[in-house]
């Protein structure tokens, strides 16, 4: 096995090269910007010399490179910073101060987190069983009528952005049946069943349209595998048709399926913005469209941040699924 | 002596069925034809482009604009419902008027369409010219600049499409054109896929004799990349494009209907439906026009890109004979056939016969086919 811990040590070392250089590149972009920052977060009324003085605060002066040494320093070993009359000190994975709210992001990010979660892994369940089952059963029904009507939908699904699908869902569930009310984030600890009631609306938006890329995916992938001499063995074996396809092909045709599921879920965690903005839930993804409109640029890149690290992670952890799924995966 | 035959033959690369040369062109429309949703969605596709070129002149026709406020046909006593019946159509008003600015609703949308299409199109670009440039780069250059280019890319891919442009339109001075804008910045961070995919076929066709011959008839690396490569990487990067096309337009939409898009004035359909939700029950044709609009293209160009590729992908005629494990694709024809799964979804490990370019890529490969990524 000492091969399969050397490659899992390799991909964490890549993972934290990846994350730094991310966090270079984030890091530039946005803090090379055209505009005045200072006067921004000061506000149009602010005279000059107050300017002067938050970018002072802000350490705006300083060339770029000693700010993100600073960055990454709080981001390492927290940092204190002076808010004018008292300091705040920021622990460890500090991602800096608000510029609007003198919040600090790593907090702001931890109380939206939840939400994104529950989001985003309620929709993957749905989006998982949705996607996988009708993806093989158009594979195992190929050519006859089900297949085509499942191909159908999922093309339907495919074609929908997901704040059309989510408002129309809206209007016709909450608003013309009256189905369910508006839906209203309520914490998972708070009450659970009306956490699930609440977020139904939202799980299943998410999911018809991520199940439809899923469908897509499992069925093409299954079509390959099926067409693999192993399987061919299965059948001359005589092994029945429902166990090639449920348990040798899905088995074969699933690394795909991780991949692609690996990489959703990390960027749906912050990426969720017009799902969570669509139905009001306060996760990342509309705390983001807020802190873009007032150019709260160390909440955006805080969440940047967070969200890019969520897709890197969670990619690393995919090839490991991977190697461990398909023992055909070389690891290199 | 053979490898001077090869040599003369190879420019062009004919006796390749993926490549789209002059017979392959033929073959391509042959294949493209024979598939009766992929037709229809062409039509589709190309009413579409032409409603957007001739935006001036419908609305000329119609004798409107998309941007003069008609006060006089909203009914300000109710809120600013249209004045009249299905949400005030008329023979100067054809799809009615918009709630509580009375803008002409056909007007908006056709000029939509110019922005939809435009925009997508213009990000694609983009993205091809960086993806192709970049991948091409890494497979022909230095070992190091293979890595360099190779980790940039990773780190590209890694990056979520929609939260990096939603934070990007914010921060750009506002001076800008906005369409040229939006079309820039996802074209800016999302051409990491279509690098990955160039780059794998580069070191493919780079090992096949076709090369090789004119490499050893003295030919540098530049005549090469033009005259021997590109032609062959067209087929992938035709069907990328072809997928990419839909997404930008998806992009572009959730982008506008977040704010950050394209901003009033100008018409977009992802904007329309932003404002359109409080009068579903009013005007309900406010909502389900911008909305049917971008399925309808949407669903247009992924049914016309399904058939792209499948009239490229030399393993999808292998694939109608599922069962029969027959398996006649050549070196290329699988290592395409891996490089546009990459692109319709899998990217996966490239199956036990993997080519140069996905043979241990479990981890490149990966994210290679997010297809919507992060639209959600």
């Amino acid at each position: 096995m000492s091969g399969f811990t050397g490659f899992v040590l390799r991909r964490v070392v890549g993972v934290l090269i990846t994350l730094l250089a991310i966090s270079v590149i984030i890091y530039v972009v946005f803090y090379v910007t055209p505009g005045n920052v200072a006067q921004i977060t000061c506000g149009p009324r602010c005279s000059p010399a107050q300017v002067q003085q938050v970018a002072d605060q802000l350490r705006l002066d300083d060339p770029l490179y000693v700010r993100y040494w600073h960055f990454l320093e709080g981001l390492v070993a927290g940092q204190d910073y002076s808010t004018g009359t008292a300091v705040q000190h920021c622990p460890a994975p500090c991602l800096g101060l608000s510029y609007q709210s003198d919040q600090q992001v790593t907090q702001l990010i931890l109380t939206k987190l939840p939400v994104s979660l529950s989001l985003v892994f309620g929709s993957m369940v749905i989006w998982l069983i949705l996607g996988v089952g009708t993806g093989v059963l158009s594979a195992w029904r190929r050519g006859r009528l089900t297949e085509r009507v499942l191909t159908g939908i999922t093309l339907v699904g495919v074609a929908t952005p997901v704040f059309v699908i989510g408002l129309v869902l809206m209007i016709v569930v909450c608003g013309e049946l009256e189905l369910l009310p508006f839906p209203q984030y309520v914490k998972l600890t708070d009450d659970p069943e009306q956490w699930a009631w609440n977020l139904l609306l939202p799980w299943l938006s998410l999911a018809l349209i991520e199940a439809a890329a899923f469908a897509r995916l499992t069925r093409s992938s299954m079509l390959e595998t099926l067409a693999e001499d192993h399987i061919r063995t299965f059948r001359a074996y005589g092994v029945g048709e429902r166990s090639v396809i449920w348990r040798h092909a899905l088995r074969g045709a699933f690394a795909p399926v991780i991949a692609l599921n690996a990489n959703n879920v990390g960027s749906a965690v912050g990426g969720a913005v017009l799902t969570e903005t669509l139905f009001g839930l306060p996760g990342i993804g509309r705390e983001l469209v807020h802190a873009v409109d007032v150019v709260d640029l160390p909440v955006v890149v805080g969440m940047v941040l967070v969200v890019g690290f969520f897709v890197v992670i969670a990619n690393a952890l995919a090839d490991v699924l991977y190697a461990v799924a398909d023992r055909r995966v070389v690891l290199a | 002596m053979s490898d001077v035959l090869v040599a003369s033959q190879a420019p062009g690369g004919t006796d390749l069925s993926v490549v789209p040369g002059a017979s392959g062109a033929r073959q391509f429309w042959r294949r493209l034809r024979a598939q009766r949703a992929a037709l229809a969605a062409a039509a589709v596709v190309a009413l579409l482009v032409l409603v957007a070129l001739a935006a001036p002149l419908l609305t000329a026709i119609e004798g409107q604009d998309p941007t003069t406020y008609h006060p006089d046909l909203i009914d300000s006593a109710r809120g600013g419902v249209p004045v009249g019946s299905f949400g005030g159509m008329s023979g100067d008003h054809w799809l009615g008027v918009e709630p509580q600015t009375g803008r002409d609703l056909f007007a908006r949308l056709v000029y939509g369409a110019r922005v939809s299409l435009g925009v997508a199109l213009a990000a694609t670009v983009v993205q091809i010219v960086i993806g192709v440039v970049v991948g091409v780069a890494a497979a022909l250059g230095t070992r190091w600049v293979d890595q360099l280019l190779s980790r940039f890319t990773d780190i590209i891919v890694a990056l979520p499409l929609m939260i990096m442009s939603l934070a990007l339109l914010a921060i750009v001075p506002s001076g800008f054109p906005r369409p040229v804008l939006v079309a820039g910045v996802i074209g800016l961070i999302a051409w990491g896929n279509i690098a990955k995919i160039v780059r794998a076929q580069t070191l493919t066709l780079k090992g096949l004799d076709y090369v090789s011959a004119a490499r050893l008839s003295g030919w540098g690396t530049w005549r090469i990349a033009r005259r021997e490569l590109l032609p062959g990487l067209a087929a992938p990067v035709i069907t990328y494009a072809a997928i990419l096309i839909p997404q930008n337009i998806t992009v572009e939409a959730a982008l506008s209907f977040l704010g950050v898009g394209v901003k009033p004035p100008t018409p977009s359909w992802g904007q329309m439906l932003t404002a359109a939700d409080v009068w579903y029950q009013a005007a309900p044709q406010y909502l389900l026009l911008p909305a049917g609009a971008l399925f309808l293209t949407v669903l247009a160009l992924t049914v016309l890109g399904d058939g792209v590729r499948t009239a490229l992908d030399p393993r999808a005629a292998s694939r109608l004979r599922v069962g029969t494990g027959r398996r006649r694709e050549t070196k290329v024809g699988q290592s395409l056939a891996a490089a546009t799964e990459g692109v319709g979804g899998s990217g996966g490990p490239g199956g036990p016969g993997g080519s140069a370019g996905s043979g241990g890529s479990g981890g490149s490969g990966v994210s290679g086919g997010s297809g919507r990524g992060g639209v959600s």
